[in-house]
Formats: C-alpha cells, structure tokens, sequence
C-alpha cells in the first residue's frame, strides 16, 4: 500500500462529512439541483465528488460494487483504507460505483422488497458531463419540473413504475452532484 | 474546542442514521427502520428528532427547537442548548432566521422556505398502531396499499360524532402512496405540510425515520360528503389579534376565565414587535 491510499481522505471528519451529507441531502430531496462536493481526494478514476460520498455513507455495513470502469486497486485499496466496505458483486451492493455503462444492465442491482423497499442500492454514476438541462424530472422535491442531463431515459421510467421500489442514483461529475430518487417522473 | 465529536453522535452512527434519511426521502411517507441510539435524555423528549438534528447538522447551521410552537419551554430549551454544547451552532427563536427547525407537535406559522429543514420529533410513526397492533401486519398494510381500515376509522368518527373527530395527528396520504403520521401535530397545520422546505421525522423509541421531501403532494384524507376541514378555534389571539394563527386555550383564572393566544410564541411575538412575518 502506498501513501496514496492513505491520503485523500476527510482533513476534517465530522465537519466535511456534515457538509458532504448536506449537499447529498439536498441533492436527493431537490432532483435535478447541482450541488457541489469537493473535500475528498480519491484516486483516479473516481471523482472527487463521488469519493466524498463513499467517506460520508460508506462503512463496514455497507457492501459496494465496483462496475469495470472503476475496479482498479488503488481505488479499491483507497476505499478499503478510509471506509472499510466490502467490494461485492452487483446483486448484493447497497452501493455502486462507475459509469453507466458499466453500471449496466441496472436490473442486477436490489431495489427493495415490498414490506422493506428501503434495502435498495444507491447507484453513483460517473458522467463525463452534468448540466441542468436534457432530460424534464417531476415529482418529489420538484416545484414544477427541473432537468438534468441523464444519460438515458428508458431505465429511469422503468425504475419509477417499480415505486415504491427501485433503486436510487447519484450522479458525479468532477466535484459536481446530482441526485435522481426512484420517486422522480422522469420525461425525454 | 468542547469534548464531544461535532454533534454528539459518533461517525459511524452518523452515517447510519444519513443512509436512513436519504431513504427516507427517496420513498416519501415510507417509515425506514434505523438503529436508534440512546440519547442523553429519555423517550417522549424527541430522542428520534435530535438523532435526525445531529446527523443534519453543519457548524454553519442556525438552529431554533419549538414545543407545541414555544420556543422558551423546558423541552425546546433543553435541546437547543444540547446541541449549543454539542455541536457549536448558532441558535435563534426566530423562524425566517433558521436553517434546521426541530420541532415537536407544530409547524411553524411562518411559510418555510428551501433554505430550512424542518425536523419533527415523533411519538408513534406508524399511523394504523391504534388500530392494528402488529407491527408484521401493519407493515403488511403498507406494503399492500391496504388503507382501509383507517378510512372506516374515519367514518366510524362520523357515525359517532357527526364529524371526523380527530383533531391531532390526523393522518395523510404521500404523493399518492404511503399513508402517514405527520406526528401529533394539529390537524390546523396539516395544509402546511405541502411546504418548500424539506421534512424530516424522527421516532427514537421507535426507531424510524420517513421524510416529506419539498413540494411533495400531501393530502389529508377525508370523503368527498366529509371533506377534511383543519378548523381552529373562532377566536382571534389575544395577545397580537392574529386572526389566522393556531391558538393555545389558556384558563386565567379559578372562576373560569380563559383567553386564547398564538401557540407559535415567534409568530406572536414578530407581530407584537411589528416585525414582518
């Protein structure tokens, strides 16, 4: 292990980790507003967006997928080192890390049961670019409708039809955050 | 630098209860079980809101508790100075000053707006409890979308009182799924709970946690011939003469004597000063 995997973590834990939640919080219950994330310094290929929301929601309980575009070691050892989670296949992932494509198909991943529909994973989706434009959201947490670049259209409607099952997304751009619950409508 | 970890809570509990909330406000009204944490004070004193406080909190945050609208009872100061002590933040009584309100049984008259969270202390989550026990079956009920049991609840108040007599806690539906408890506050407030600012509601004995995500549909439920009817009492507050706020009866006397004043003390206060609301 080098100093890299040990580097980069929260400077200030409790206080980064306040903020990084806030900002997540806000992203969640606001779909389609862009938050800023930018306290963590994770390795290459993960967004310093993305490996803020790793130290700030995962530990030992929470087991994470790393998709193809993003298992590599250093990044594996990094989040090994400063949260513990266990790096597990897609059906048993509470979390998942990667682009989208790599993501996919996203019906591997759990979207709940009936009675728990809690017990679905949170997907992170690394985007090459997140802008407040493209694809029209509704729902939850929306006044009106907002709109968020998504990187597809399809899989969300799926994923809403399932409500109040279904997985939940994030998506990382550099140090830039949005949030797409299952709640949300989502029109092309 | 104090002695405790920023807001009491360890790390790790932290990030317990912030996957919680965040599921929460994924699946609006639905009750996510969390590990409740003992907390320096005992249940019925809002151990499930300062759990959901704690984990909101950022150093920068203004936070202002209220009991039943009161920003100087025992509870509401016990708890701002808790986290005064806990976690360093800044504390106001007044609502447009505030960006976390934890509140018990009210919601503030003042319109809230996206840049505050309101953070409830709840008592019982599960609205079917009084009438089905069971927590297997209940959580059957929910899953089931088996509401009907609180709709004969409902016109059972009819048959008996000539209108739906609850008056507290009256129950709601969440953007069309999940029927919720929106904690006793009274029915008055149920319009409001339709708000710009995000909720979150925290049960500590209880050990759940549901969310009200902003603009999210709430409807309170009702019959199309017993319309719902969030009624106050026909007097304006004695106090500021609001005529538009939800009033405390408060007896003056052994003779019988009574008056009504705002519940919410900022709003009465703001008015008396002739501060804009």
């Amino acid at each position: 292990m080098n100093a890299v995997q040990l580097e980069g973590g929260f400077a200030n834990l409790s206080h980064d980790a306040a903020h990084a939640f806030r900002a997540a919080l806000q992203a969640m219950a606001r779909p389609g507003q862009i938050e800023t994330l930018d306290m963590a310094r994770p390795p290459a290929p993960c967004s310093v967006a993305a490996g803020a929301l790793i130290l700030t929601l995962c530990d030992t309980t929470t087991p994470i997928y790393l998709a193809p575009s993003h298992d590599d070691a250093g990044l594996r050892a990094w989040i090994a080192f400063h949260t513990g989670a266990p790096v597990v296949a897609p059906e048993a992932a509470m979390f998942a890390l990667g682009t989208w494509g790599a993501l996919c198909p996203v019906d591997r991943f759990a979207i709940g049961t009936s009675a728990y529909p809690d017990r679905a994973a949170t997907l992170i989706v690394e985007m090459d670019a997140l802008e407040a434009k493209g694809a029209v959201l509704r729902g939850p947490g929306i006044k009106d409708r907002a709109a968020l670049s998504l990187p597809e259209i399809a899989a969300f409607q799926d994923n809403r039809r399932r409500f109040p099952l279904g997985f939940d997304c994030y998506f990382t751009c550099g140090d830039r955050l949005a949030g797409l619950p299952r709640s949300t409508h989502v029109e092309g | 630098m104090n002695a405790y970890n920023f807001a009491y809570l360890d790390e790790q509990t932290k990030r317990m209860i912030r996957r919680a909330i965040l599921k929460g406000v994924a699946v609006p009204g639905y009750q996510v079980p969390f590990a409740s944490r003992e907390m320096p004070m005992p249940y019925g004193w809002g151990t499930g809101g300062v759990q959901v406080t704690a984990a909101c909190l950022t150093p920068e945050d203004t936070l202002k508790v209220i009991d039943q609208g009161a920003d100087d009872t025992t509870n509401a100061v016990s708890i701002r100075k808790f986290f005064e002590k806990t976690a360093g933040v800044a504390v106001t009584e007044k609502t447009g000053e505030a960006t976390i309100i934890q509140t018990r049984h009210r919601i503030p008259e003042q319109t809230l707006t996206e840049d505050q969270i309101l953070v409830y202390q709840v008592p019982i989550p599960e609205p079917l409890r009084f009438l089905e026990p069971s927590e297997v079956e209940t959580r059957k009920m929910h899953a089931l979308e088996d509401y009907g049991l609180m709709h004969v609840k409902l016109y059972e108040d009819i048959a008996r009182h000539g209108e739906i007599a609850t008056a507290y806690a009256y129950p709601v539906k969440v953007e069309g799924r999940y029927v919720m408890d929106p904690s006793p506050i009274p029915k008055f407030d149920n319009p409001k709970l339709e708000s710009a600012a995000l909720q979150l509601f925290g049960a500590g004995r209880e050990q759940r946690i549901y969310a009200v995500p902003p603009y999210t549909k709430v409807v309170s439920l009702d019959f199309d011939d017993y319309p719902f009817d969030p009624s106050k009492p026909a007097h304006p507050c004695a106090l500021c003469g609001a005529e538009d706020s939800y009033l405390d009866e408060v007896i003056t006397d052994d003779a019988g004597s009574r008056m009504f004043v705002c519940s919410d003390t900022d709003y009465c206060a703001g008015r008396r000063e002739g501060r804009d609301a």
